[in-house]
């Protein structure tokens, strides 16, 4: 009786917590919500493969509410009990083929879509892609646009309707990179480009992320995806070049060091940087100044001490912690303990 | 004077975690708890009993009690980083735990509910139940088996110790480099991450070969392949993939070592490294860990579904079948856990199938424990509650699961609040149900008495609601774009009535472990003794002895003709006939318990504590320990002795039965 | 499915007890020698992912000498036939025989072991250490592994010899001389394989 009553409780607020849930939350889930080409296909996979799950999910619900129902221990219950009954060819083959046959379906559904969703593979256009070579850093995104010339922080501007080709990099821990209402995300890793096609169809303003872990300010690293019109963008591109505010090699240096960023536009990049960041910088980062192996002290000062590590503007030395981690090498880390100590005896 | 008095000073804040309120409670808090056991132990002069009985014991049963107070204690910590989160995560821009923090947190909450806490419990269980099943007398290396035991309680404590000397980890439970090498946390946590997880998996290692050749060698008389308690079978698979799991992780947590102390290349960014290998190495390791955590609890919601229908388990091949499938296929699907990482759709197409295969057996055994059911008698027994919420519980998670195997959707999944749902699904609903079911079902059998049901029912319900209220909304808050380890958010995502709900699921399932406790407090104290020895009614051979078993576990070896050996006994007997003939009673060959075991684990922890802090003027006394323990014991043929008959009379006749 | 093997912990209650323990201790460091064998194969794994990483430093051909590891295979090989000596004499019942051969094959370890000590100071002398490329990390790391499993080896085969000389051949020791020499022939054939991958394939 108790237990009816608390298995009912049980299944109403459930039922009623995820009606409310989807509900509110249908409206906004952006995953559902696709605004390109790549996502819009990933949405209908997803609906393909919940509906193939659903197939089974439902059927084995009932009957498990039924069995459990049906069978309790009670008096008077005139249900069937055949204590002895534990095999049956019929039902065990039954019930192998049942899922064998929907996995197969799925694994059908799976290769196709494996390979048409293919992040490597170009998107079928008339328009000529445009490059977007992206960097994660510690804890802010840098965006080179090669062929307009220019780059940007914390913020993408891409022109709609049009292919977006991503190289992707990492000059730090590995990140990625992720636009739901774009598609899928790939992993940003040091010393490699892995490349993405993505596409906006409509205008809008997407919310952008960093996808993996990477340390103290993870939770900073989102930016925004600006899709306007190709002459928007024509315009926006000119705009950044008049700006006058070049990124040089010392700026992209200062950039790279740990800290947060503000959106940021750059006239002008140096040539070649990002081959440079995947092939020379990456591989050769050692660990980043102001960083010590002092215990992690939670205090305000302590954040104050090595929040400013990576702000422009460039090349006015922004290394306010002397660089006494800057050579990674054997017992390292005991001479670092050596230096904490001598410093104290300076004093 | 004032210079030595400053380097002191520097050192101590260095040395002691310091900055925040939290914190510093917990160092109080730490000290004083400390201080009431040692005047506790020193007040009733019980460090002699705490000495003989426990810490140098090698009864299976006694380590099993022990593994299993321990990971009860990991709970609560695991759980209070858990709520720690929800708060933080309550609000948009809250301001509870600073990023670094939130960090530790989550590190801390990953590491210690996989390994620390899931681990010793389902140790734990393997240790109470499957020497009674088998009818053995204890495991096969009964030395060892304390060994590993005080390994994991070292590493464990090693981790956590992290908390308030030298700072936590906080890269992740899995410690990606380059973020976790010298250069992304340069900090001791991470070292404490090696260690503690590396004294700890040397233990689970062993525990997994002494378990396999338990089982291979030690069976009863009789007991033939077939009539292998599920339990044990599950026990089996679990065990084939640690032994074949854990050397992975051992030489990956090493050469990350290597990385950090020596500064070798291996997962480095510069210098030729390769952090992928990482990921690829900790996976291989990582991905079969989740099915050795999973596979035994299977077996447990196996036995309890055939005791509480009160029916035989349907399809027992076909389950055997599927679990040593299970834990094979395990080492094929790794690469499901970065499909994003840009592998080519050859490549994720494999690990695709590959994941959605295993997907087969685990669906078929629901179908086993639906049909056990079926036309059974089912009990609503707090055992069999877990059972019961497990199955659509897992039915979900399973789902969710598939979905997550399609690799062009997992594009949109991965790293997201709904793969952080996926998988506390599983982790929750499969293996947390499954222990929480294992220690009722044997609660009686290890001490003797039931747990309270009333407030177990409380319990359960609150446990229930509350998981579905906290991880259903993540799901939606995943596909609405919020990734995992975010410390914060702001309010224009979205996604605060989402998180703010899973919050009060969280703090319910806090709520629903406070009940067990008190329902533990409660059971102890108005105690309601099980004189039979088999409460349940149940079907296995541990139930044929007293509770708690007597120290040689059986009197007489039993002679096992059925699978369901000692429910068919039951039957011979109520159906008039007579019972099976028990042997003579003979004197009862012992092992001898042992101070080694102990020892050698505080000496592993010296080593641990030396290296995290690379102080090798500590870890070199440590290995000199080890090395000198190691020694004593290859040296000591003392080793066993016999319990003459008359005690065992005794002992039977003080349990209430004639022999 | 195969017969239950009830080698149970004494299960008879009688006083052959021992003999089920010792095989069960046998079986059991069978098993261990799995885990082992995936260890080695895990280093492995790694060696041939980053060998040809030699970020700009020497590469296998340039440092390593065939002769003198040629020298410290045929050693290790030998010392595996005399651990194969040792057990024969054991069966034979001549502790003389057994314990001169268990000295025999750990003096040929431990000019194995100095080989290779002298070969990792000579390069790292020359400066490749560990800290110089991901190749020199995976070399060091899997042969050094292989040389600590050698060197454990003579601790413990020199632990025997005093044993052996304190008991005799008993059920004990007789299991103890087993695993020992199954040890030792699997650290010979781990050799083999770090002989071929490692020098054979890096001077090729």
């Amino acid at each position: 009786m108790r237990i009816s009553k608390m298995l009912r409780l049980l299944t109403t607020s459930v039922v009623m917590i995820g009606t409310i849930a989807l509900v509110s939350g249908c409206k906004s889930m952006i995953v559902f919500d696709p605004k390109g080409p790549i996502g819009s296909q990933q949405r209908d996979l997803i609906n393909i493969t919940m509906l193939l799950c659903l197939i089974i999910l439902v059927p084995v619900m009932l009957i498990f509410a039924w069995i459990v129902w049906r069978f309790r221990d009670r008096k008077g219950n005139d249900a069937p009990y055949q204590p002895v009954w534990s095999h049956s060819t019929k039902l065990e083959v039954i019930w192998w083929s049942i899922p064998i046959i929907v996995i197969l379906i799925l694994a059908l559904v799976t290769a196709h879509y494996t390979y048409a969703l293919d992040p490597a593979k170009p998107i079928a256009s008339d328009k000529k892609a445009v490059t977007i070579q992206a960097t994660s850093l510690d804890w802010k995104w840098l965006f080179q646009y090669p062929d307009q010339g220019i780059a940007t922080v914390n913020y993408l501007v891409i022109p709609a309707k049009t292919p977006i080709k991503f190289e992707l990099t990492s000059d730090g821990p590995m990140n990625s990179f992720w636009v739901p209402q774009l598609g899928g995300m790939i992993y940003t890793m040091s010393g490699m480009a892995t490349t993405m096609f993505l596409q906006a169809d409509e205008l809008g303003n997407y919310m952008g992320t960093g996808a993996n872990f990477t340390g103290r300010d993870f939770a900073k690293m989102g930016f925004t995806t600006k899709a306007i019109a190709q002459a928007d963008f024509d315009k926006w591109v000119n705009d950044a070049k008049a700006s006058g505010n070049a990124l040089s090699e010392e700026g992209y240096q200062t950039l790279a060091m740990p800290g947060t960023s503000e959106q940021m536009t750059f006239a002008s990049i140096p040539d070649g940087l990002f081959h440079r960041i995947v092939h020379e910088y990456s591989m050769s980062r050692g660990a980043p100044p102001g960083y010590t192996r002092k215990a992690q002290t939670l205090s305000g000062e302590k954040k104050a001490e090595h929040t400013e590590g990576g702000q422009l503007p460039p090349g006015n030395g922004a290394q306010k912690d002397s660089p006494d981690m800057s050579s990674t090498g054997p017992g390292h880390a005991i001479q670092m303990l050596d230096h904490h100590t001598h410093m104290n005896h300076g004093k | 004077m004032f210079y030595m008095m400053e380097d002191i000073g520097s050192f101590v804040s260095w040395f002691f975690v310091t900055g925040d309120p939290l914190i510093y409670g917990a160092d109080v808090a730490i000290t004083l708890t400390s201080v009431a056991i040692i005047f506790v132990l020193t007040f009733f002069g019980k460090w002699g009993w705490l000495y003989r009985e426990w810490l140098t014991t090698v009864d299976h049963k006694r380590v099993g009690i022990m593994y299993i107070i321990a990971a009860l204690l990991m709970l609560f910590r695991g759980g209070v980083d858990a709520l720690m989160m929800r708060t933080q995560l309550a609000f948009p821009n809250m301001e509870f735990l600073a990023p670094e923090h939130y960090n530790e947190v989550f590190t801390t909450h990953g590491v210690i509910m996989i390994l620390f806490m899931a681990m010793p419990l389902m140790f734990g269980l393997f240790n109470i139940a499957v020497p009674l099943q088998l009818g053995a007398r204890d495991v096969a290396f009964p030395f060892l088996n304390s060994l590993s035991f005080w390994l994991f309680f070292m590493g464990a404590m090693l981790f956590n110790m992290s908390f308030v000397i030298g700072g936590s980890p906080n890269a992740g439970w899995l410690s990606y480099p380059p973020l976790s090498e010298m250069t992304g946390s340069p900090g001791v946590g991470e070292d404490f991450y090696i260690w503690g997880i590396q004294i700890s998996g040397i233990g689970s290692l062993m525990t997994g070969i002494n378990f396999i050749v338990t089982i291979v060698k030690m069976r009863a008389p009789g007991m033939t392949w077939s009539r292998v308690p599920i339990f044990t079978w599950s026990v089996l698979s679990s065990c084939i993939a640690i032994i074949v799991a854990f050397p992975v992780l051992t030489v990956t947590l090493a050469l990350l070592f290597l990385d950090r102390y020596l500064g070798a290349h291996f997962f480095t960014m510069d210098g030729g490294g390769n952090s992928m290998m990482f990921v690829n190495l900790i996976w291989m390791w990582g991905h079969p860990e989740v099915y050795i955590v999973v596979l035994p609890a299977f077996g447990i919601f196996s036995e309890v579904v055939a005791a509480f229908s009160k029916k035989r388990l349907f399809g027992y091949g076909s389950m055997v079948f599927a679990m040593l499938s299970i834990s094979i296929m395990a080492y094929f699907t790794w690469l499901h856990h970065f499909f994003t990482m840009g592998s080519g759709a050859n490549v994720n197409l494999f690990f695709a199938i590959s994941t959605m295969i295993i997907a087969i057996p685990t669906g078929v055994k629901i179908f086993n424990w639906l049909f056990t059911m079926f036309r059974g008698r089912i009990s609503f027994t707090t055992p069999m509650l877990w059972t019961i919420a497990f199955i659509p519980c897992f039915i979900v998670g399973g789902m969710t699961g598939v979905m997550l195997s399609v690799a062009p959707a997992d594009f949109q999944f991965h790293n997201s609040y709904f793969l952080i749902a996926h998988f506390h699904q599983v982790l929750i609903g499969g293996v947390a149900f499954g222990y929480f079911a294992g220690l009722y079902y044997w609660w009686p059998k290890m001490f003797g008495f039931k747990l309270n049901e009333t407030i177990g029912k409380w319990a359960f319900w609150i446990w229930n609601i509350g998981f579905y209220v906290c991880f259903f909304p993540q799901y939606i808050v995943g596909l609405d774009g919020m990734t995992r380890r975010l410390s914060s958010y702001s309010w224009d995502t979205g996604w605060w009535a989402m998180n703010f709900t899973s919050t009060i699921g969280g703090f319910l399932m806090g709520i629903g472990f406070l009940f067990q406790v008190w329902q533990i407090a409660h059971s102890i104290k108005f105690m309601e003794k099980d004189t039979t020895g088999d409460p349940w009614g149940a079907r296995t051979l541990e139930w044929s002895i007293p509770s708690p078993a007597p120290l040689y576990n059986f009197a007489t070896t039993p002679l096992v003709t059925d699978r369901d050996d000692w429910w068919e006994e039951k039957e011979r007997i109520a159906a008039g006939k007579m019972p099976k003939d028990k042997p003579r009673l003979e004197p009862i060959h012992m092992p001898k318990n042992s101070p080694i075991p102990f020892i050698q684990s505080v000496c592993w922890f010296i080593v641990g504590f030396g290296l995290v802090f690379h102080w090798l003027w500590i870890a070199i006394p440590g290995f000199i320990g080890i090395a000198l323990t190691l020694l004593a014991h290859s040296f000591n043929y003392d080793t066993d002795y016999y319990i003459p008959v008359d005690e065992i009379r005794q002992t039977e006749a003080n349990a209430g039965r004639s022999v | 499915m195969a017969h239950a093997h009830n080698h149970a912990f004494a299960h008879e209650g009688g006083h052959d007890g021992h003999h089920d323990l010792e095989e069960l201790r046998k079986f059991g460091f069978w098993i261990f020698l799995i885990t082992d064998l995936i260890l080695f194969s895990t280093l492995f794994a790694t060696y041939l992912v980053i060998h040809e990483n030699t970020a700009g430093g020497p590469d296998a051909k340039e440092i390593f000498e065939l002769p003198g590891v040629i020298v410290e295979t045929f050693i290790l090989l030998t010392s595996s036939f005399t651990s194969g000596l040792a057990v024969l004499a054991m069966n034979a019942g001549s502790q003389k025989g057994l314990v001169g051969w268990l000295i025999v094959t750990i003096l040929l370890g431990a000019s194995f072991v100095g080989m290779e000590v002298t070969e990792f100071l000579k390069l790292i002398h020359e400066g490749h250490t560990i800290h110089s490329s991901a190749f020199l990390s995976g070399f060091f790391t899997l042969v050094g592994t292989h040389g600590l499993h050698v060197s454990l080896g003579i601790c413990w085969i020199t632990a025997l010899i005093i044993q052996l000389s304190r008991y005799g051949i008993t059920e004990v020791t007789q299991r103890k001389v087993h695993i020992t020499s199954i040890y030792w022939h699997f650290l010979d054939a781990v050799w083999i394989f770090v002989f071929t991958v490692v020098y054979l394939m890096g001077v090729m």
